[in-house]
């Protein structure tokens, strides 16, 4: 009788242990997808106000050119702050948008 | 330094060209820290011609620009000018008559001292209006020719020797406010030969309208002293590839403005399309004569030009230039035909540090 009730125990527990363990697994999943659409909606929140950037002042005066290597954005924007009187936060937006990461 | 200008100075073109290289040379001993902070070479290649009241010359033309950050703070940067300008010959004789200029246009430091403060020092182009510092490389305007009152407020040379403050003073999610102030020095250096003289301009930036108004003055301080005021107004509605440009000027002797408007259509597939590429441009311009006492390069006379530009911008940062303009003045009425191909380069100027 003892032993027919330890094996019940065991199995309720391994069962609540499986339940936990993929109910824990699936919770972080949930995290993980949650925290990574954060993560994709505030880079997109990034790109959408590094293009206003650059549509409003670098646009204004030439077309944007197609393609450049990344290593140069940085020199880009700096030389873009100066040359179009950019803020300090509009050329650290639109280094981002030049290096979406 | 205006595009039209013309020298044939052999000799001071290549010190010109040393000085640059030894910047570039300085610049590469120094190892900079920053990964996505190469220096980089930009610029534009063109070759250009133009056939203005019956004389046509051409004129192959290469702007490279060095820009290298030092440090957290610092900027050098650096413009020239190689060109070699071609026309035929006069009278019954054959062949091209040709000179060529080669030149530093500037070359500064600025310093970020504040989020609102750059210091700049050294040679600059000189803040008046709008086209001298933003639109005068070859890469960039849509016509060939810098509309006639560009000179004006600019010191002839359009550069100044000295220092200057800018920035952005206010910072709004409706309105900025950018300023600069410059001071230039007297210098009869070549290649770095300026007027004394100070000015400076202001312009309030609306981003939901798209609108900016700005105001110019300056005063040159040499010579014969002269005050030249400036204003401009740009427009580029939004979710259009419209854009409305355009300044006036005034001087003691002479007056006038600038409008030029340019649009590419998103209509039949893109702004990349075929048909997106094809960007019809217009300028008008009046230039208005005070008095003949004339210290200025503009017209001795009132003058009204239209320019009917059609440029197409090709893959690869190409651009072809064409337009027909009509002049009219009391010297005498006359057609400009303009015909280019542009390429704009961009590229580290070295290898750098991998990412």
């Amino acid at each position: 009788m003892i032993f027919r009730h330890l094996i019940f125990a065991l199995l309720v527990l391994a069962s609540v242990s499986v339940l936990a363990v993929s109910a824990e697994q699936s919770s972080a999943a949930a995290g993980k997808q949650a925290a990574n659409s954060g993560k994709q909606k505030q880079m997109v929140q990034t790109q959408n106000a590094g293009e206003r950037v650059f549509q409003a002042h670098c646009s204004r005066c030439h077309a944007a050119p197609e393609g450049f290597s990344p290593r140069i954005s940085g020199t880009i924007v700096r030389h873009m702050r100066i040359r179009a009187s950019l803020s300090q936060h509009d050329e650290e937006v639109l280094f981002r948008f030049f290096n979406p990461q | 330094m205006l595009r039209r200008s013309h020298t044939s100075d052999f000799s001071s073109s290549v010190c010109a060209v040393r000085r640059l290289l030894f910047v570039l040379g300085l610049l590469a001993a120094i190892q900079l820290g920053f990964a996505q902070q190469t220096p980089l070479i930009s610029g534009g290649v063109a070759y250009l011609t133009s056939t203005n009241g019956g004389n046509t010359s051409d004129y192959p033309i290469i702007e490279p620009l060095l820009a290298a950050p030092l440090g957290k703070n610092i900027l050098v940067e650096s413009r020239a000018a190689m060109l070699e300008f071609f026309s035929p010959k006069g009278g019954n004789q054959t062949g091209f008559n040709h000179s060529h200029f080669i030149g530093l246009t500037y070359l500064q430091g600025d310093y970020l001292a504040s989020q609102h403060l750059t210091i700049v020092g050294g040679e600059y182009l000189i803040p008046f209006n709008t086209f001298n510092e933003r639109l005068s490389e070859v890469w960039i305007g849509n016509f060939q020719d810098s509309p006639t009152i560009t000179p004006l407020g600019l010191f002839s040379a359009g550069i100044g020797l000295g220092g200057m403050l800018r920035g952005n003073a206010v910072q709004h999610n409706k309105y900025s406010i950018d300023y600069a102030y410059f001071y230039s020095t007297r210098s009869g250096i070549e290649q770095f030969s300026a007027l004394r003289g100070s000015g400076g301009r202001a312009s309030l930036y609306l981003p939901e309208q798209r609108l900016e108004l700005g105001f110019s003055c300056d005063r040159r301080l040499q010579g014969a002293h002269e005050s030249f005021y400036g204003a401009h107004v740009w427009w580029e509605p939004r979710d259009t590839a419209f854009r409305l440009r355009s300044e006036f000027s005034r001087g003691q002797h002479v007056q006038g403005y600038w409008v030029e408007a340019d649009y590419r259509t998103r209509a039949f597939g893109g702004l990349d399309s075929a048909i997106g590429r094809i960007e019809p441009v217009f300028r008008i311009q009046q230039t208005f004569r005070i008095d003949t006492l004339a210290s200025d390069s503009l017209p001795s006379v009132n003058t009204q030009r239209a320019d009917f530009g059609l440029d197409y911008n090709l893959p690869h940062n190409t651009r072809i230039l064409t337009s027909y303009a009509r002049q009219f003045s009391s010297a005498g009425d006359r057609n400009v035909w303009e015909t280019g191909i542009v390429y704009r380069f961009l590229f580290p100027a070295w290898k750098g540090k991998k990412l």
